[in-house]
């Protein structure tokens, strides 16, 4: 069953979805849209460092992805300068200088287009191994955390007076992150990945009552998105990354038009 | 630092000398605080004195500067901020929120729901809530967990003023029950729970501290909000002249709906008794 490339596609793919949906949620509740956005783009330098060290790129990915967090997080201790003009500067100087050192380096040649847009139809059943190896983590380590993180994003101050430390779970929830990307990297490419983060999760939005039905519909949402975008894509030939974003968008639309009953979550 | 209260038996937390320092500038500075079980401690203080940064300085929110604290081991807190912002795309029901600390089961949260006198918002969105039916929630919240200690960040806003002293209630019943200590930050200067123990008065350092009675009549209180609101710091006494209606409001023994806690004189300019209208 793993030998037709489309199957691998549609498993790695739901794969992901599955993983986005949750995080996605604390993005969105959190608002790291851009966070999430400027730690995928420094994906591309870690790309690059890791051809340029010889090691295997989803380590580069995911040291770089921490790393671009952690500055980001000194920048905003000492700095004058607002979040969101750091993860201007941070997201598209990582972005840029991951492709200089790409196209300077020698003997490398590079699918550009795969980096920023991925290619889920080139995945192998290693990759496979690594999405669900990978993901099964940090779905298991979000269960572990749900509550402090929770508690944090309803009030840091409470969370904190309570007993649980927001600052090491928002360090937890950025390695987190990192190691979605990192493996989310090579399927959705750099550009692509905020996209089915913060799609699903706000398409999930209206329907849910509590943060647990948002973060569960979000992974459905995902995975919908996923199938419908792959199925897309083979009937249209479209390209396969973007008519998943495309397919989620569409449920958006359709979550966002749906009259809601008056007894509706929202009312 | 005249009228402090001598060390108690039983104390959970006590906060020695602590200054919180922000931008080069002291916001607190030489404070000294202590709670015990059972106690109820106010701290009342114009805008800016301090109040809740020495709040959160004691729950450990903030680290101080300077000074020492120390909390008792395992010390449970249930914790009211001044302010929650919850973003709008959480979605969050009222039983939910309940629950955000700690496990509770059902009867936990409807007997705290109904406590605060919001029984019938368990289902409800906390987006949807008004301000005071939020400040409700989030007060069930904090005492659903029977903590140690119980900080409340002027607990009042948004509550409407016949709620004000059925919280006031509340607060003290759950001191009776529970035994735990209340650390209160008021925002009204003028009406302090009667049945606090200590009122701390707060302007980037401790200008006065002890009973109320005490407090207000210091020369340092006086000077601090004038000598009128010396004479009109009034404390909400517990008598049994009125009786709770589950709406919330109060009904005193001549029938009428009210809580007056002081008569504006002639030259009341005072803007903290602007918004209580006198039924």
């Amino acid at each position: 069953m793993l030998e037709s490339f489309f199957t691998r596609a549609i498993i790695a793919g739901v794969g992901i979805a599955a993983v986005t949906g949750p995080l996605g949620s604390f993005i969105v509740w959190r608002r790291l849209a851009y966070f999430g956005d400027t730690m995928a783009h420094s994906a591309i330098l870690g790309v690059a460092l890791a051809l340029f060290f010889s090691i295997t790129p989803i380590a580069g990915v995911f040291a770089i992805a921490v790393l671009t967090a952690l500055v980001l997080a000194f920048l905003q201790r000492r700095g004058t300068l607002s979040a969101d003009s750091l993860l201007g500067l941070l997201s598209h100087s990582a972005l840029a200088l991951g492709l200089v050192l790409v196209s300077v380096m020698p003997n490398v040649r590079i699918d550009l287009m795969g980096l920023l847009f991925g290619d889920i139809l080139a995945v192998s059943v290693a990759d496979l191994a690594v999405i669900y190896g990978g993901g099964a983590l940090v779905l298991a380590a979000l269960a572990w955390l749900w509550r402090p993180m929770l508690a944090g994003t309803v009030s840091e101050d409470i969370a904190q007076a309570e007993g649980f430390q927001p600052e090491r779970t928002r360090l937890v929830f950025m390695v987190l992150l990192a190691g979605l990307i990192a493996i989310a990297m090579k399927i959705l490419g750099v550009m692509l990945i905020t996209a089915m983060l913060i799609i699903p999760a706000t398409a999930a939005r209206r329907l849910s009552g509590t943060p647990e039905q948002m973060a569960l519909y979000a992974s459905l949402g995902g995975v919908a998105a996923v199938l419908l975008g792959l199925w897309g894509s083979l009937y249209f030939d479209t390209p396969s990354g973007p008519s998943i974003v495309v397919a989620a968008l569409g449920i958006f639309a359709l979550t966002s038009i749906v009259p809601l009953g008056i007894k509706g979550p929202s009312a | 630092m005249e009228n402090f209260t001598p060390p108690k038996r039983d104390e959970i937390v006590r906060v020695s000398g602590i200054g919180v320092r922000r931008d080069g500038r002291w916001l607190v500075r030489g404070v000294d605080m202590s709670i015990a079980r059972r106690e109820i401690v106010t701290l009342i203080g114009p805008n800016g004195s301090g109040k809740s940064t020495t709040v959160k300085a004691a729950l450990g929110i903030v680290t101080p500067d300077e000074g020492e604290i120390w909390r008792a081991p395992k010390l449970r807190v249930g914790y009211v901020p001044q302010k929650v912002a919850m973003d709008r795309s959480l979605p969050m029901t009222v039983n939910r929120l309940m629950t955000l600390a700690a496990r509770h089961t059902k009867a936990e949260i409807a007997a705290a729901l109904d406590q605060v006198g919001i029984a019938h918002l368990g289902h409800a969105q906390v987006h949807s809530l008004s301000g005071g039916e939020f400040q409700r929630a989030l007060i069930a919240r904090a005492i659903i967990g029977r903590p140690d200690l119980l900080v409340l960040d002027e607990p009042v806003q948004g509550v409407d003023f016949s709620g004000e002293v059925a919280l006031y209630d509340l607060i003290g019943r759950i001191r009776d029950e529970t035994g735990c200590g209340v650390l209160l930050i008021s925002h009204d200067l003028h009406v302090v729970m009667a049945r606090t123990d200590t009122v701390i008065c707060l302007n980037g350092h401790v200008c006065c501290s002890g009973t109320p009675e005490a407090v207000a009549v210091s020369s340092e209180y006086t000077a601090l909000f004038g000598p009128r609101a010396a004479q009109t710091l009034a404390i909400y006494r517990h008598d049994h002249d009125h009786a709770h209606l589950p709406d919330g409001t109060v009904r005193d023994a001549s029938g009428h709906l009210h809580f007056d806690h002081h008569a504006h004189g002639p030259h009341c300019d005072h803007q903290e008794g602007e918004k209580h209208s006198h039924a």
